[in-house]
């Protein structure tokens, strides 16, 4: 038990927005340290629900109705906003989904970069950047000098991506959720980045909740799958058991529509509607 | 490409004037009123009166007016000034610093209030403030500068008279000016009781033009900033810790000003154009008080010159809009 990061339990909320409508119902899901754990589900699943309430930035349209965010032994849900101030960002990190909009256009690279260590590690400016030109070296971009000192629409998606990893594993949080990182990106570049992220991850001993709704790409950097339909946990387990022994109709239905998990490229298909009906019967949809 | 760009402007900038002063031009001359009529002693003779329209070209036909005109203006004689009998050039080149320190010092007053309310708001959302400050700024967006300066003379000239009602400048003070910039010469000379004196003066006047402005650049600025502070990069700045303030003034405003400077422009050539109405409240002396004059005496050269350098005003506004616009543009000033 000492090796656990994250223990999700219960947890279940509503939409306001939606009158009510359950978001998440009964979720729970566990990630150890340094583990990688695919958070899976169509569009509306709830996945971004689940990464946002860990990170305590939950829309004031969503309302958690209960359960547990257990982040080292401690309940996330049931702290005082200045103990998740002093987390969020420093233990606690986001790779957000779209590098388009997650950097400042009008503020150069470098200072973006130096924010997290100024402000969550106290460093100079000086050390920040030194400190900031080595991140940038880690993640793989050539030019780190020209990089810190350009704007962000200077930068193609991709090196974008790389500079938001790059901030994300700059203050060594022992937590990274990342909400579809590669989504916004080409095909080649998406790759890239996800064996960036595997090895950043690797490099630092980070736990890694990785939103997505491509199986392949669970297959290919995860160590563990939760799968979620409606807010529901449908399964959940290593991913080579939960892709070759599938317990769900649901998850093998995903499987046989969806690409081969060795060709991580091609995002979901449809799901027999029959499949989806007695899945929301299960979970009691309408 | 950049040199083409500003020589576009040029050419569409003098097209513009020409524009604006042909419909000025007949205009003035198709409605009713003489200016000789204004200017003759009574019972002058009908050979008075010819001799007079001759002086001032009025006997030729219109387009030969306008031509005789624009000859002349071309080579900078804007002629002479029928009621003031002076050279229209003098007198406009003598009146505008007035006018031009009046409206740049309401423009940074609107700015820093307007802009000072649109962070407040901004900072203050989801408490009860906010609605108020909308409120309060919805009701006054629809007060115009005229009323303004009417409520600001009866608060401050009235009721509690701290400041000057009129004029530029207490007559009394000696100081021989070298520049019409009275503001701007007396800081540069060190002269703080002048500069002092001055700004007194212009209290009234710029708080009736800056006000009108205020509110539209807070409301433009505040839509602005609640839309930049929604934006991922907010979040993830939020996430590292940034303080509320910092998020707004140092992440959110500089992606704010951008689109809310367009419209600010647009409402400072209003601002410009509220001198004239504004001036004459406060006899502040400059082209807008002077305009009022120009326009009961029909003092055609006079006039024509005023709408020039109005004309010129607003399209150096909307040239220098365009250049900020550029210049706080990341995308337009690196590559
Ligand atoms: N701001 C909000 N206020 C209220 N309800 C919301 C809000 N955002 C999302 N929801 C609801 O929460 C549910 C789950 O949305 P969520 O964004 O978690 O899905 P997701 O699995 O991340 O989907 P996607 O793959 O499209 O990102 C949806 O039914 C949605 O309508
Ligand atoms: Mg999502």
């Amino acid at each position: 038990m000492t090796d656990m990061l994250l223990n999700v339990t219960g947890l279940s909320a509503v939409s306001d927005r939606e009158g009510g409508l359950p978001v998440l119902r009964d979720v729970s899901l566990s990630l150890k340290k340094g583990e990688v754990r695919g958070l899976v589900g169509e569009s509306g699943a709830g996945k971004s629900t689940i990464a946002k309430a860990i990170l305590s930035i939950l829309p004031r349209t969503v309302r958690v109705t209960g359960g547990w965010i257990n982040f080292k032994n401690r309940d996330l849900l049931a702290m005082k906003p200045q103990e998740l101030r002093s987390i969020m960002g420093s233990e606690i990190a986001l790779i957000p989904q779209d590098p388009q909009t997650a950097l400042n256009p009008g503020r150069r690279i470098g200072a973006q970069l130096a924010d997290g260590l100024r402000l969550k590690r106290g460093m100079s400016a000086k050390a920040a950047e030194a400190r900031a030109l080595q991140l940038l070296a880690d993640v793989q971009i050539r030019d780190p000098d020209r990089v810190m000192a350009s704007f962000p629409h200077q930068l193609s998606g991709g090196m974008r991506q790389r500079v938001l990893i790059a901030a994300a594993f700059a203050v060594d949080p022992e937590l990274v959720v990342a909400d579809e990182p590669t989504t916004a990106l080409d095909v080649t570049v998406q790759k890239e980045i996800l064996r960036l992220i595997r090895r950043m991850q690797e490099a630092h001993g980070t736990g890694v909740l990785f939103v997505t709704h491509d199986l392949g790409i669970v297959a290919q950097i995860c160590d563990s799958v939760t799968l979620l339909y409606a807010g529901k946990v449908i399964e959940e387990g290593p991913v080579r058991s939960v892709l070759e022994n599938p317990q769900h109709a649901y998850t093998r239905a995903l499987i046989a529509a969806g690409p081969r998990y060795d060709r991580p490229d091609a995002g979901l298909e449809p799901v027999p509607e029959e499949i989806l009906h007695a899945l929301r019967q299960e979970i009691g949809i309408r | 490409m950049i040199a083409i760009s500003i020589l576009n402007r040029l050419i569409m900038a003098a097209v513009t004037l020409f524009g604006v002063a042909l419909i000025v031009f007949v205009l003035l001359r198709v409605v009713p009123g003489d200016p000789i009529a204004m200017m003759i002693a009574p019972g002058a003779s009908p050979a008075d009166i010819l001799a007079l329209r001759a002086r001032y070209g009025l006997d030729l036909s219109l387009p030969a007016q306008f031509g005789v005109w624009l000859q002349a203006v071309v080579i900078g004689d804007f002629g002479t000034s029928i009621s003031l009998r002076r050279d229209v050039l003098e007198l406009l080149l003598g009146r505008l610093p007035a006018t031009l320190e009046l409206a740049f010092a309401a423009l940074v007053v609107a700015v820093l209030i307007g802009g000072a309310v649109a962070v407040i708001g901004t900072l203050s959302r989801r408490t009860p403030l906010e609605p108020a400050i909308d409120a309060t700024n919805g009701v006054l967006l629809a007060v115009p500068d005229f009323v303004w300066a009417l409520a600001l003379v009866l608060l401050l000239g009235v009721l509690f008279p701290i400041f000057p009602l009129s004029g530029r400048i207490d007559p009394t003070l000696s100081i021989d000016f070298a520049t019409p910039f009275y503001l701007a010469e007396s800081l540069v000379r060190l002269r703080f009781d002048i500069f002092l004196d001055i700004a007194a003066h212009m209290v009234m006047p710029v708080l009736a033009l800056a006000l009108p402005l205020a509110t539209v650049i807070t409301r433009i600025l505040k839509e602005a900033l609640l839309e930049a502070m929604v934006q991922d990069y907010v979040l993830l700045a939020r996430l590292k810790g940034m303080s509320e303030v910092r998020l707004v003034l140092q992440e959110a405003l500089r992606n704010a000003i951008g689109p809310a400077l367009s419209l600010t422009g647009v409402q400072f050539t209003f601002l410009v154009g509220g001198t004239v109405i504004v001036e004459r409240i406060f006899s502040y002396p400059g082209i807008g008080n002077m305009a009022i004059d120009a326009v009961i005496n029909r003092d055609l050269p006079l006039i024509q010159g005023l709408v020039l350098v109005f004309g010129a005003i607003f399209i150096v506004i909307n040239l220098g809009v365009d250049l900020l616009a550029a210049a706080l543009n990341p995308r337009l000033r690196h590559g």
